[in-house]
């Protein structure tokens, strides 16, 4: 084993090998059954210069449906999939900006449609560019497969509105990943940007406030170990593996991260996210908010 | 000029617009701009700074992005600070950003339209 991927076991995570090194990244993603994808939240990131080899998934252009607010249908993935390269046996290696955030994202969806062979490059864009590794403008040379997607099953990773009613109902377990003032409603909106928030400010009724980027370091993005999740999610959130946690954010692509972190860094079997998140919420007629 | 940009960037498909916005990202010079609660554009998950008194000065821009706009906004005049609209950053970028993202660049648009006005 790598001694980088080593280091990733000995952090005591539930599935380590959803995460990769920056070093096994930089030596297998060339193998004919590995896809490497980029995916930013900056639009212009990839173009400036990505991974040799990386193609490009973008969140809103890619895996959006673009009139409905709700992801591609089985069509639309089996073509992207298609485009990138990938088959089933594909493992697709995430990267991107924000400490991974968007590739987490970009990774949840994958799940939507049964593609769970799915890592993550620890530490994303910024350690690859940290630890002085080769970045090109060239566009990756992929060679078009005939991905044929199941019928996209959300069950198992996504909670919907009157699911999350009823989890609240009975009491269930939420992680809300946004700002402290966020999940106080100190904050209703961005400051003078009165249409851009919701109408109500708050909580889900239940729900633990775990800033999603608590569970990296800052300064190369990396996640923190199994003892440092546990503390955070467990010994200061009160979670358990035996619980049904539902976490959110605004619009659901914080809390795909920190989704990524219960599921398979702490080895939690039912973790959804709640994509609607606060920006459904917080503007639903009669809904319960907690501040 | 900012009105030259933009019709520039109307003849551009796709891949010409990317290549145009990323060129002018290289172009960014960072400013310091003392970084206090005012100085910090809203709606910006990163720390940016930005003041638009007497010049616009934008210091640590997260991403390419936030340079090509600081570079665009840098170069036009008073009345055009002052006539931008929020929708100037889709029409430079657009319709593909993210909320999150398009939230931050609408912050230094409207601290240069403060400015301005």
């Amino acid at each position: 084993m790598l001694p980088s991927m080593q280091e990733i076991a000995d952090r005591g995570y539930a599935v380590p090998e959803a995460l990769v090194s920056t070093q096994w990244v930089a030596e297998h993603k060339d193998d004919d059954d590995v896809v490497l994808v980029e995916s930013n939240e900056d639009p212009l990131l990839y173009a400036s210069g990505h991974i040799p080899g990386a193609v490009e998934v973008d969140w809103t252009r890619d895996l959006n449906d673009p009139l409905t607010r709700d992801y591609l249908r089985e069509e639309g993935f089996s073509q992207l999939m298609s485009r990138i390269g990938a088959t089933r046996d594909s493992t697709v290696v995430f990267y991107g900006d924000k400490n991974n955030w968007w590739a987490c994202y970009a990774a949840w969806v994958f799940h939507l449609f049964g593609h769970q062979n799915c890592r993550i490059m620890d530490g994303g864009r910024l350690k690859w560019q940290k630890e002085g590794r080769a970045m090109t403008r060239d566009a990756a040379q992929t060679r078009p497969t005939n991905y044929e997607a199941p019928k996209r099953d959300d069950k198992e990773f996504r909670a919907f509105r009157d699911q999350v009613l009823a989890h609240v109902t009975e009491k269930g377990k939420l992680i809300d990943v946004r700002s402290p003032e966020e999940f106080t409603g100190e904050r209703l909106h961005m400051e003078a940007y009165p249409n851009e928030g919701a109408l109500r400010g708050g909580h889900i009724p239940g729900a633990k406030n775990v800033p999603w980027s608590k569970a990296i370091h800052p300064e190369d993005g990396t996640f923190l170990n199994a003892q440092g999740l546990r503390e955070l999610y467990e010994s200061k959130a009160g979670l358990s593996q035996a619980d049904d946690v539902v976490v959110y954010c605004r619009i659901g692509e914080r809390s795909s991260h920190t989704w990524f972190v219960l599921r398979y860094l702490l080895g939690y079997p039912r973790v959804r996210n709640y994509d609607g998140s606060w920006t459904e919420w917080g503007n639903l007629v009669g809904a319960p908010i907690e501040r | 000029m900012l009105k030259e940009t933009l019709e520039d960037l109307e003849m551009l498909d796709r891949q010409e617009r990317i290549d145009y916005l990323i060129s002018l990202a290289q172009e960014f010079q960072n400013d310091h701009v003392p970084r206090t609660p005012e100085t910090r554009v809203p709606g910006c998950e990163s720390e940016v700074y930005m003041t638009a008194g007497p010049k616009i000065a934008v210091d640590n821009p997260q991403g390419v992005s936030a340079m090509a706009l600081a570079v665009i906004l840098k170069d036009a005049n008073t009345d055009e600070l002052r006539e931008l609209s929020d929708d100037v950053v889709f029409r430079i970028f657009g319709r593909e950003l993210s909320m999150g993202k398009s939230l931050g660049l609408t912050g230094m648009v409207r601290i240069a339209r403060e400015f301005a006005e």
